[in-house]
């Protein structure tokens, strides 16, 4: 199985994520992570999906999504040209002895500190999944006591935009 | 509660149904507006939809739209005993007529007996509308009388659903609910209305158009996939065309029988397909599958090409999987582009209405033929035929006494005719009901395919004799099903829809004690229903045929057949229940085991056709 990730571009309605986790679990689909939230236009919101799957299996989960009345367009975006992001917060032990180890860390990754006490820091870090790995590893040995994921966002390169097109199309079809 | 107003007009005889193809494209009526309460304004949508039946059953939440109904002149609503029965009466009338069937109930429990026929008609791609009324919009969620969550509940078995808790919103969404169970691949669809909505002043205002900027039905097929699809089916030695019920769906009828003349290609129909090629028409081999014909479930096997043609690969069809059709290139023109490669990889795929398809593909075939000829298939028509001489369909006498149930079904089949309209319930009877009767036309057969959904034929058939009503409408169930939902024996009586129905009566579960018999040992666990000859007869279903005002009859004996089904024929003023006394010990054959490749097809017990000798 492989990871792909999907940006699912659906009409800004109630339930709609509903329908559309509904379909990976009925259809027996795996997510790893998933992201809603408001677009440039007030009646899309856009979901990225990363799902560790087959290819055929893949086509089959694309081609159900695309069922779904809600759903406008999906496009699998692939690494290779796509920035991808996920932002992740990370309290981590760091007491007087341990701080500067810890801080010279967050430096190394461009992560920032925003919350200290005198017995924890809490790291904020935003990057692709293998820089936030990374950042875990390294951080490990001072003792992470907690770590929240959103999941992935992710965006293609270059300029042209997945919502005017979308749109574009709705509107010549009707 | 209140029933509608008996003098409200049936509806006319069907007119021809539209295609996917037509029905994508957004209706446009005249612009009305005018100030009413939301119960009128959902009647009023109905009406300007063109609904001229609902068949359904009022409680509290949806009371205020009965209201407005009672006074509709256009919608006759047709009151079901069960919310059930509502749902698949809705699914017999638009199979029979390929337009939407309407149903209504109220919230929770009437909403939940929805739950199956919704099922049914996802399964089997029934243009379906199922209008509930909800609790009012500030009790949502709150674990109100009667409250349950029937989007969320039905989110998996309906085409699409809708929450109106908005008056304003009632007439777009009974128009997009129309316009998505009658376009692209049909479906059921449900509304879901607040009371609070129902009950609140609102505008009633008919959409000049459904926006709706995620649905677009491809129904126009690709021509490079067109022009490749007729050059396999020009040159291949085997071919089988592999007929489903989107035939039926899409009425291309008329098409596939062009493309069966000018392919000469062996034909299959599917349980959904029965009818969409005659079965007198010399290249059709019949239903494919479990308990399909061996000439049928062959040609698929030792095809060189299988053109599907909206069909969908269900593991009836193949058994198991990796073993069908494996010498064939696959061909699969379907609506859905989901259903193309789900379960067969393809070769060839064509995603659009099938009418559209069938009439691109056939002038590119006809230029292929006068490019190449025609290519050679005798010799596969001597081997298909050479099934046909050694494997045709049959039966074996009973050993008991007792009537065999696949005579009486070729009886009815031999006296009423292809004009009528048969609706089977699901299991043995089922199967024999789609062997054993001749059907020449689409729309004549209705079944629950998809889901099995036992307790189907009484309620579908009366559904179809309402959206039919010059047609004979002949109820094929067995005595399992039948007692799952004949009280709507009564709603047919009371509302003059004389369905007939022929009971196969056996006095178990049939199929089940089929497998009983084959695959365990003969211990009959829990099949027994005491229903038959030399039981207790209960319940005894000439008396109850009495009971609900219809006309029962019972055979036993051989000489009886005939002249209790000419007689059923003549009684048009109330419904009749033919209580046909048959043998337990009948099986259907031929029969694929599940899990077992198409190749191990039993012709009757114990015998298995030698392939090698043929070829």
């Amino acid at each position: 199985m492989s990871r792909h990730t999907l940006s699912v571009l659906v009409e800004n309605k109630p339930g709609v994520l509903t329908r559309i986790a509904g379909l990976f679990a009925r259809r027996a689909f795996n997510i790893y992570s998933l992201a809603v939230g408001p677009t440039e236009h007030e009646e899309l919101s856009r979901v990225t999906v990363v799902v560790d799957v087959d290819e055929l299996p893949l086509e089959q989960v694309t081609k159900q999504l695309n069922k779904l009345v809600n759903v406008i367009k999906i496009v699998e975006l692939e690494a290779g040209n796509a920035v991808q992001r996920e932002l992740m917060l990370i309290k981590v032990k760091a007491d007087h002895s341990s701080r500067s180890g810890v801080l010279e860390i967050v430096n190394l990754f461009r992560a920032h500190v925003v919350d200290v006490v005198p017995d924890t820091v809490v790291i904020e870090a935003v990057g692709n999944p293998d820089k936030l790995d990374a950042l875990l590893n390294a951080l490990e040995p001072y003792g992470i006591r907690e770590i929240v994921k959103s999941g992935a966002i992710a965006v293609a390169r270059g300029s042209r935009s997945m919502t005017d097109r979308a749109l574009d199309r709705s509107s010549r079809v009707n | 509660m209140v029933q509608a107003n008996k003098q409200a007009p049936k509806p006319q005889a069907s007119k021809p149904a539209p295609s996917p193809a037509a029905l994508a494209r957004p209706a446009h009526s005249a612009p009305v507006s005018y100030e009413c309460t939301g119960a009128e304004s959902i009647v009023r949508s109905l009406e300007a939809v063109g609904v001229d039946t609902v068949f359904g059953i009022p409680g509290g939440a949806i009371l205020p739209t009965y209201d407005p109904l009672m006074d509709s002149k256009k919608v006759r609503h047709i009151l079901v005993r069960h919310e059930q029965a509502g749902g698949h009466a809705a699914s017999g009338y638009a199979h029979a007529t390929g337009r939407v069937g309407v149903t209504m109930a109220t919230s929770g429990p009437g909403a939940t007996n929805l739950v199956t026929p919704l099922a049914d008609a996802n399964m089997d791609s029934i243009p379906m509308v199922a209008i509930t009324g909800q609790v009012g919009a500030s009790l949502i969620g709150t674990d109100a009388f009667q409250e349950a969550d029937i989007v969320g509940i039905t989110l998996p078995v309906t085409k699409h659903n809708f929450l109106v808790t908005d008056p304003a919103d009632i007439p777009r969404t009974i128009a997009e609910a129309f316009h998505i169970a009658q376009s692209g691949r049909p479906g059921p669809v449900l509304v879901d209305i607040a009371k609070s909505a129902m009950q609140s002043q609102t505008r009633f205002d008919w959409p000049q158009d459904v926006n709706l900027p995620g649905y677009h039905p491809v129904t126009k097929p690709h021509s490079k996939q067109i022009r490749e699809a007729a050059r396999l089916l020009a040159s291949a030695r085997k071919p089988v065309l592999y007929v489903g019920g989107g035939i039926i769906r899409s009425g291309a009828a008329a098409q596939l029988r062009k493309l069966v003349d000018l392919s000469g290609a062996a034909v299959v129909t599917t349980l959904m397909a029965r009818g969409a090629l005659p079965d007198s028409h010399p290249q059709n081999l019949g239903m494919p599958g479990m308990h399909g014909t061996v000439p049928a479930v062959a040609a698929l096997q030792k095809a060189d090409l299988v053109v599907a043609l909206g069909a969908r690969f269900d593991d009836r069809v193949t058994g198991r999987l990796d073993s069908f059709a494996p010498l064939a290139t696959i061909v699969h023109a379907d609506i859905d582009p989901a259903e193309i490669g789900k379960n067969r990889a393809v070769d060839v795929p064509i995603v659009g209405d099938l009418k559209e398809v069938i009439d691109d593909l056939l002038p590119e075939l006809a230029k292929e033929h006068e490019k190449n000829g025609k290519p050679d298939i005798e010799g596969w028509w001597r081997q298909i035929d050479s099934w046909r001489e050694t494997y045709p369909l049959g039966y074996t006498e009973t050993d008991d006494g007792l009537l065999a149930p696949q005579f009486v079904i070729s009886r009815l089949s031999e006296i009423s005719g292809p004009e009528s309209i048969y609706v089977a319930g699901v299991g043995q009877h089922q199967m024999w009901a789609s062997q054993f009767i001749r059907y020449e036309r689409p729309n004549s057969w209705i079944n629950s395919g998809g889901l099995g959904t036992m307790g189907f034929s009484i309620p579908a058939a009366m559904g179809a004799k309402v959206g039919s009503p010059d047609r004979t409408v002949w109820a094929v169930d067995g005595d399992g099903c039948f007692q799952m939902t004949n009280q709507e024996l009564a709603t047919c009586a009371i509302n003059d829809i004389p369905i007939k129905v022929a009971l196969i009566n056996n006095s178990s579960l049939g199929m089940v004690r089929q497998w009983q018999t084959l695959f365990y040992n003969e211990r009959y666990s829990n099949t027994d229903l005491h229903t038959g000859h030399g039981t207790k007869r209960i319940p005894d279903f000439v008396k109850l045929a009495d009971a609900y005002g219809c006309e029962g009859i019972r055979v036993e004996r051989l000489d009886e057949v005939d002249a209790a089904i000419k007689r059923a024929e003549e009684i048009n003023d109330r419904p009749v229940v033919i209580d046909f006394n048959v043998s337990r010990n009948s099986m259907v054959w031929p029969m694929v085991a599940t899990g077992v490749a198409n190749d191990d097809i039993q012709y009757a017990r114990g015998i298995s056709p030698a392939w090698d000798r043929e070829e």
